[in-house]
């Protein structure tokens, strides 16, 4: 697999007068597992939002496959192959874990053909359930898993849509390290055969998992590459760590040898903030 | 020519009186997420304050009505939102259906106690007349709705009052968050909404007579003036209420009244695949 | 507020790892209440409460209906009287032409109306006018809703709408006077398709097509609600832009669903036209449309069976206390609805799980 997947010319969203994103380029090759970082307000969520239909941006383009996503709506973009996530998990609470995923994997299907029941589990469904180890809770409700069940059962939903692109936007947030942990083989084992894009904070979860890097920052690009040298990189250091340094000025005691460690404490720091304010839209989206 | 000057002030009142009305429903709905079906009971109940008030006060009874109007049907809000609508916050249909079984009784309840005939109320003789094609009463209602809304305008921007109601539109768990007492910011919004109600039901009386279901010939306009201008917003529900006002009387002239209502409806649905959210909206980053 | 998972709808109960008694418990019910409904019921009842019968079994299937629409799909509608309206006209129309074999129908010349309007001459072919009854509908809220939906307008919004429908559509048929009969609508009817309908063999024969035809539909929807087209409806309504998401269109979705509903409204209200004998703007307003939807609500907006079961129950509430005093069934309907909406949200038939959920320590069956 080579070539060109995912390709942002010069892209701009504004919000009231506000530069989300501000003339980026992103470029993603087929079978690549990219993260995408950078402080809270850097425009990484706007970017998938303006990738996944979500947003309208004020200029530039978005070529998947070379056709142009901007101006579609969500579910046709959808339809071509992009898949995504939430921040905060929407699932179906009334709908088992099983019925959420076989929804996930229909959508392919005919029109008239939705009014037959389900009989069964598809091999989609079978594979994400098998994938995310969610086997024991086929029959369960959405509404009774914990939260990281959750997180896991909206992978579980994208992988069932067999898109060509996934987009996870922050799937580790709110999750204990053993959670974290098997949520970042399960973002490997996907990777194998799957173009993915990652929103993540967590500095630690991005030096064990990432290979390429793009950091956002104000909107722009600071830099990409590798984990090393995004992570050697002074700029980086500068508006990423650099801050988290600041802020953890107090309880770390200052020095900043381990910078990367501190990046982890920092962005950890920073997550209920952030989670808060996406907890208000997701309240929206349900 | 003629007929598009006399229908002017026409059009003009109704849209007065629709503003009135929606305004208390642009509010509680954006604020508190509540359709208040109930709300044109409001309107009745502060007609038949007039035509109490009559025994009293003779042919100034709508004078003296306004303040006393506007009291009746703000407690009866205040009422109303205390013992029933604030566990429905957030569940607007639940509470359409809720205000609806309200409604139903308050009809009820006016049918038992004033009998089921329309009333009159005398208006004042000072409104009578005009001012060339400008009945006075026409002009009066319009005056009550300018007053209306420079008065709410105020409210709205230059009292703690009322930069506290905004903030709670825009955000409500985090202006609780901030220290402001939503509830009882709730209860105020109430209050005045349902208040302004009672005030058209008094205007209503200067241009037709009073009944049992009078409320119920406006709701469903004043709802469509929420829909058509934006929840919760002062200047989207002057402009659509005059326009609904304006529509509906000269579409009734130039075709004929039994289409007129459909002509409304049509125009709406259009202007909303122009503007889905109505006129303005408060933008923010959430999925809507 | 711990609740939330509770007070919304009902968890479907999980399919696999069901035994055969409780795969054939909805079945039997259905087929018990059939022959109830089919054979027991026309043999005891008398032809005039066999009428009443008929009469909520119409309100029942516009009920259907709406428990799919707002119970499964969150749109809540109150214009259905709208729908029912049309299919009642279309049939009244048709009934009246029959009955004036060739002349102009009585209240047209009442109203002084010299020639039959073009708008009544397809009713006069009797497949036209129940063909119109269902696919007019389905048209109107085809149109209706993907212009409403695909601009995703909805909730509180799309119930308005529906609202203002239902009142330009009264004020329509009553200002046309010489083309609907204004107030009183139609009536007088006396044939139809050359039976007496004032016979009692006609009146049950009728009871009879009611209750078939709500059964009918009652199996169609109930087979939409457990197939994936349910499942996505619900999703729907808990999580419309999530939807988007999994690459279906709500609007679609919704649209069909919406339409579904319209047409069996406008099939009830073409069969209420012959079991009443009337139809007019009264019968098809705002308030007739909430009335309904209330009715879905005390009976149960989650369940089908609940929606109908409501409608029935209220039909016949309605007709036992307006006997007995007829202002006091205003208060009644109220106060009713302010105690189901606040104590009972699910209605009668989730009342059950509600107070199940209320008593302290009790474990919920499993």
């Amino acid at each position: 697999m080579s070539g060109t997947l995912l390709e942002v010319r010069d892209l701009s969203v504004v919000f009231d007068g506000f530069r989300a994103i501000d003339g980026v380029d992103f470029t993603v090759e087929q079978g690549e597992l990219r993260f995408l970082i950078g402080p809270n307000g850097a425009g990484k969520t706007t970017l998938i939002d303006v990738i996944t239909g979500l947003t309208r941006p004020a200029s530039g383009s978005v070529r998947f496959e070379g056709w142009d996503l901007v101006g579609r709506k969500e579910h046709e973009i959808v339809r071509m192959g992009v898949g995504r996530t939430f921040q905060t998990s929407v699932v179906f609470e009334q709908l088992t874990v099983v019925e959420n995923l076989d929804l996930a994997a229909s959508f392919r299907r005919p029109l008239w053909s939705l009014a037959r029941r389900r009989r069964g589990v598809s091999a989609a469904v079978e594979a994400a359930m098998a994938t995310t180890g969610l086997d024991a809770l086929a029959a369960r409700p959405a509404g009774v898993l914990s939260h990281g069940q959750r997180q896991w059962l909206e992978i579980g939903m994208l992988i069932a849509q067999r898109p060509r692109l996934l987009l996870l936007d922050e799937p580790v947030a709110g999750m204990s390290g053993e959670e974290r942990s098997r949520t970042g083989e399960l973002l490997v084992e996907i990777a194998k055969d799957h173009t993915v894009i990652v929103i993540e904070h967590d500095m630690d979860f991005l030096r064990r998992y990432a290979s390429q890097v793009t950091v956002l920052h104000e909107g722009k690009v600071l830099v990409e590459g590798s984990v090393d040298q995004v992570r050697s990189d002074p700029r980086v250091q500068e508006v990423y760590l650099g801050r988290a340094e600041d802020r953890d000025k107090r309880p770390a005691g200052g020095g900043r040898a381990g910078a990367a460690g501190e990046g982890r404490t920092g962005s950890a720091g920073a997550e209920p903030a952030e989670g808060a304010a996406v907890g208000s839209a997701a309240g929206e989206v349900t | 020519m003629e007929a598009i000057v006399n229908q002017l002030p026409i059009g003009l009142s109704i849209g007065a009186v629709l503003l009135l009305i929606a305004l208390g429903l642009t509010f509680t709905f954006g604020q508190m997420g509540v359709i208040n079906m109930a709300h044109g009971e409001f309107i009745m109940a502060g007609a038949y304050t007039a035509y109490l008030l009559q025994g009293w006060a003779g042919r100034q009874a709508v004078l003296v009505a306004l303040p006393v109007a506007f009291a009746v049907a703000g407690l009866m809000g205040l009422i109303l939102e205390r013992t029933a609508i604030r566990h429905f916050y957030g569940r607007p249909l639940d509470t359409l259906l809720l205000t609806w079984g309200v409604s139903l009784v308050l009809q009820q309840l006016a049918r038992d106690l004033f009998g089921a005939p329309n009333v009159q109320v005398q208006a004042p003789a000072w409104l009578q007349g005009g001012l060339g094609i400008l009945p006075y009463n026409r002009l009066f209602i319009f005056a009550l709705a300018v007053g209306s809304v420079v008065a709410i305008w105020g409210y709205m921007n230059r009292t703690s009052h009322g930069r506290r109601m905004q903030a709670v539109m825009q955000n409500r768990q985090l202006a609780a968050v901030m220290g402001i007492n939503t509830g009882r910011v709730d209860q105020r919004t109430f209050f005045i909404g349902s208040g302004l109600a009672g005030i058209a039901g008094v205007a209503l009386t200067l241009i037709g007579p009073v009944g049992p279901a009078l409320g119920t010939y406006y709701i469903v306009d004043a709802f469509l003036v929420v829909v058509a201008g934006g929840l919760g917003q002062l200047r989207g529900a002057v402009i659509a209420a005059v326009a609904l006002g304006l529509l509906n009387s000269y579409a009734e002239f130039w075709t004929n009244a039994s289409l007129a209502k459909v002509i409304v409806f049509v125009a709406i649905i259009a202007f909303l695949q122009v503007r889905p959210q109505g006129m303005f909206v408060l933008r923010s980053r959430a999925l809507t | 507020m711990t609740a939330t998972v509770r007070d919304a709808a009902p968890v479907a109960p999980p399919a696999p790892g069901r035994s055969w008694r409780d795969r054939l418990r909805g079945p039997s019910v259905f087929v018990l209440i059939a022959v109830l409904a089919l054979v027991v019921a026309p043999l005891l009842l008398e032809p005039f409460r066999l009428g009443l019968l008929a009469k909520y079994l119409c309100f029942g299937i516009v009920a259907l209906g709406i428990g799919l629409a707002w119970g499964q799909g969150g749109m809540l509608t109150l214009g259905q009287g709208v729908f029912f309206g049309l299919g009642g006209y279309a049939m009244g129309m048709y009934l009246k032409l029959h009955d004036a074999g060739g002349d102009l129908p009585d209240f047209m010349v009442w109203s002084g109306v010299e020639r039959l309007p073009a708008l009544w001459i397809p009713f006069e072919n009797p497949v036209f006018a129940i063909a119109f009854a269902v696919v007019g509908p389905v048209l109107l809220a085809v149109l209706l809703g993907s212009l409403v939906f695909r601009q995703r307008v909805r909730g509180a919004y799309f119930a308005i709408l529906t609202q203002a429908l239902a009142a330009a559509m009264v004020i329509l048929l009553v200002g046309q006077q010489g083309l609907t009969g204004g107030t009183n609508g139609l009536t007088n009817f006396f044939d139809l398709f050359g039976q007496d309908l004032a016979a009692d063999g006609t009146q049950r024969g009728l009871y009879v097509v009611v209750a078939a035809v709500l059964g009918v539909l009652y199996l169609v929807a109930w087979q939409l609600v457990r197939s994936r087209f349910g499942r996505l409806l619900v999703a729907i309504r808990d999580g419309e832009d999530r939807v988007r998401f999994l690459g279906y269109n709500p609007a679609t979705i919704k649209t069909i669903t919406f339409a579904v509903s319209a047409g069996m409204a406008g099939l009830a209200g073409a069969l209420f036209v012959p079991v009443v004998g009337i139809i007019s703007p009264a019968l098809l307003g705002v308030v007739p449309s909430l009335e309904l939807v209330v009715a879905v609500a005390v009976g149960g907006r989650f369940s089908l069976a609940g929606a109908v079961l409501g409608a029935v129950v209220m039909g016949y509430a309605k007709t036992s206390f307006s006997e007995e005093f007829a202002d006091g069934w205003l208060y009644l309907q109220g106060a009713l609805f302010i105690l189901v909406m606040t104590l009972a949200p699910k209605g009668i038939f989730g009342l059950a799980a509600t107070l199940r959920d209320l008593l302290p320590g009790r474990r919920a069956r499993a």
